[in-house]
């Protein structure tokens, strides 16, 4: 029976068919299966086999996104039943990630939270024209391990620069990393405004985030 | 020697990409997204000025939803003929269906330097001597900001990009990095005292407006904002989509066009109901996202259909088009960004989209490379030479030189030839020589454009602006700043 239900969760995350996802879930709380085994034995196979037919080019990013997709709903399932039981899946990392202040692009950084939460990261959206001290704020509460912030214009581009330099004021720039991205953001850039990593797209950001963890 | 531009001019090449029929499909299809979906306008001024003219309007997520009869009503206030005026009226650019006209790229954040080669962070100074070679080459006619002024600060930057092409170059200016109304009250401001006051400026835009949409279907508060100023200034302004396959627009290509129309209309329309006659344009330079990376990309056969079709729509609803081609994604002058240039300027022409941004840039309009620039340049002068087609009459049938030559004789030597040759188009940089040339230096485009763009930088220096202009251009900048 159990055997049964794993394959489903595992086959609908591959399919890419969240209700499919969260109605095995629920088929599978209902049956008693732990919700740790739910994970192990049902999504995570499902999000492995994702992961290396995107890496081998068979799947294209939508793919990658939307079997995220099904695992956060699945997860959201989850997640008061291991609370429950005092159960803690173990995380990459904290991130607060958001779009500086006087930039409401929102497509990319959204992106780079998918792919940084379908890694294991807790990810904090802030969302789009962040104040800079909503960061600073963000991360004191949270106590983060790092902070993505992105920019589309190349006026926009300069906040970050102001972010990390409030970060430092605040006296906490020491406890989090700091990751950039955007249209205009460069290597150059990021070295220059003292950012401690850079990516040019979501999948790139994800290795970055691993590596600064000391997890790449 | 009088400067010249070289713009295309009445092509006889036309090419075939929507039919009437399929027109109207879209254009149902967008007033159905308009009416029923609506687009974001978070803007109070332009809510406001939406809802008295008959939009429903929701507060609280700033979406309008503008009936369909009211979108045609207004967008037929749009004058469908106008000209972009330059410093020179010489230089000036009639919008009227006939011409195609080329300008740089924007915005680029990184140069390659034309001396050490060595990329970098883009300056002033790099607006000004990017301007300087755009203005030497007859392939263009205007100038977009090329690449930002990364060494000003933000909230004036755009300002000072405008004086630094205005200090060298008399060619119109069409800028895309004004967002908001404070700096465009100031731009405006600097336009008006080089046409000399606002009423020469409204007669003789020397400046234009392009502003980004949002997509999917929305738009910046910043961006509207200044639109709406620079619209009662009487400066033509565009709205560009950019509306992305399988991300910020449905993967496909009707769908995309359809969400991009949707964004590009709402903003023409409420620039029409605040200031009704006022001049504007359709923008656009969608593409379809990347699927593997979810990046944007420059180039690839979506990018050229949408180049063609954009322009079939601009003209349905007549008003001119500002459409991106050109503007590889390739990270060097090579040969995916000869492809991708010469393919999207051949489509985006073939449908006579009036003016055409994108020369110079790479990587997706990141980074200027002059040699590019140089390159854009020769691939239009070969568009140039191809869309005047074959002029079929007495002349050039040519029966009484076949006649004299006869069966196994020469044309070469032939008065025929000599009274005709020059027509004949000439390569400035794709090589022709003969192959134990080629391998003694193994050199080519790319050298010769290089060298070419350092002998403009250094030799070639236009009148600058008058000093008084300029220093109260330079004062305008800084009363803005204080």
């Amino acid at each position: 029976m159990s055997k049964e239900i794993f394959e489903k969760l595992t086959s609908s995350i591959i399919m890419g068919e969240p209700e499919a996802t969260v109605e095995a879930t629920q088929e599978a709380l209902a049956a008693g299966i732990e919700p740790m085994d739910i994970i192990r034995q049902g999504l995570m196979p499902g999000m492995n086999v994702v992961g290396e037919k995107f890496s081998s080019g068979e799947y294209y990013l939508p793919d990658l996104i939307i079997a995220a997709d099904g695992m956060r709903q699945a997860m959201e399932l989850l997640e008061p039943e291991l609370r429950a039981r005092h159960q803690t899946l173990e995380s990459a990392g904290t991130v607060v990630i958001g779009t500086v202040k006087g930039d409401i692009h929102e497509i990319g950084k959204s992106l780079v939270a998918t792919m940084l939460s379908a890694n294991g990261f807790k990810v904090i959206d802030l969302g789009v024209d962040v104040p800079t001290q909503k960061f600073v704020d963000k991360v004191k509460e949270t106590g983060a391990d790092m902070v993505g912030l992105s920019a589309l214009l190349t006026t926009t581009m300069t906040v970050q620069r102001e972010v990390i330099q409030a970060l430092t004021v605040a006296g906490i720039r020491e406890n989090v990393k700091v990751i950039v991205g955007g249209a205009p953001v460069t290597r150059g850039w990021a070295k220059d405004i003292g950012a401690d990593g850079f990516a040019e797209d979501a999948m790139g950001a994800v290795a970055v985030a691993k590596q600064l963890m000391g997890k790449g | 020697m009088p400067q010249t531009i070289k713009s295309i001019h009445n092509p006889k090449v036309r090419l075939n990409i929507l039919s009437e029929a399929e027109v109207r499909q879209i254009h149902t299809a967008t007033l159905d997204v308009m009416e029923s979906v609506g687009v974001r306008f978070p803007s109070h001024k332009a809510l406001d000025i939406l809802e008295a003219h008959g939009a429903q309007v929701d507060r609280q997520t700033m979406v309008a939803k503008i009936p369909g009869q009211l979108v045609e009503e207004y967008l037929a206030k749009a004058p469908p003929t106008y000209s972009l005026s330059a410093l020179d009226p010489a230089l000036d650019l009639p919008l009227d269906g006939t011409y195609s006209h080329l300008g740089t790229d924007g915005c680029g954040v990184e140069i390659i330097d034309a001396f050490s080669g060595e990329r970098r962070m883009t300056t002033k100074q790099d607006v000004q001597d990017v301007a300087r070679v755009a203005d030497y080459l007859e392939a263009i006619a205007f100038h977009w900001v090329p690449i930002s002024a990364q060494d000003c600060p933000p909230q004036s930057r755009s300002l000072h990009e405008l004086e630094a092409v205005w200090s060298v170059s008399k060619k119109h200016v069409q800028t895309e990095t004004i967002v908001n109304e404070r700096e465009m009250r100031a731009a405006v401001e600097m336009a008006a005292m080089l046409a000399g006051g606002r009423e020469a400026l409204r007669k003789r835009p020397v400046l234009s407006i392009m502003q980004c949409t949002i997509s999917p279907l929305a738009h910046d508060g910043g961006s509207l904002e200044a639109g709406l100023v620079a619209a009662e200034a009487g400066l033509p302004v565009g709205y560009m989509t950019m509306a992305s396959c399988a991300s910020t627009g449905p993967v496909t290509l009707a769908g995309d066009l359809v969400v991009g129309n949707a964004e590009v209309l709402g903003a023409l329309v409420l620039m029409q109901m605040a200031h009704p006659g006022c001049p504007v344009y359709y923008a656009a330079a969608q593409t379809s996202t990347d699927l593997r990376t979810g990046a944007y990309t420059g180039g690839g056969p979506e990018d050229f259909l949408f180049g063609a079709a954009t322009n079939v729509l601009a003209d349905f609803y007549k008003v001119p088009l500002s459409m991106g081609a050109f503007a590889t994604g390739a990270k060097e002058p090579d040969w995916q960004a000869g492809v991708d240039n010469s393919l999207s300027a051949f489509m985006a022409v073939s449908t006579l989209s009036d003016m055409l941004l994108g020369a110079g840039l790479l990587h997706g309009s990141r980074i200027l490379s002059y040699e590019m620039l140089l390159m854009d340049s020769e691939i239009w002068s070969i568009l140039q030479a191809l869309y005047q087609g074959i002029t079929v009459n007495e002349e050039t049938l040519a029966l009484d030189a076949i006649r004299e030559v006869g069966p196994g004789g020469s044309f070469l030597a032939h008065k025929h030839t000599r009274r005709h040759m020059r027509e004949r188009w000439q390569p400035t940089l794709m090589d022709r020589r003969p192959y134990n040339t080629w391998e003694a230096k193994r050199d080519g485009g790319r050298e010769w454009a290089r060298e070419k763009a350092q002998q403009i930088l250094r030799e070639y220096h236009p009148e600058p602006l008058e000093a008084g202009l300029r220093k109260e251009l330079q004062k305008m900048i800084q009363r803005m700043e204080s």
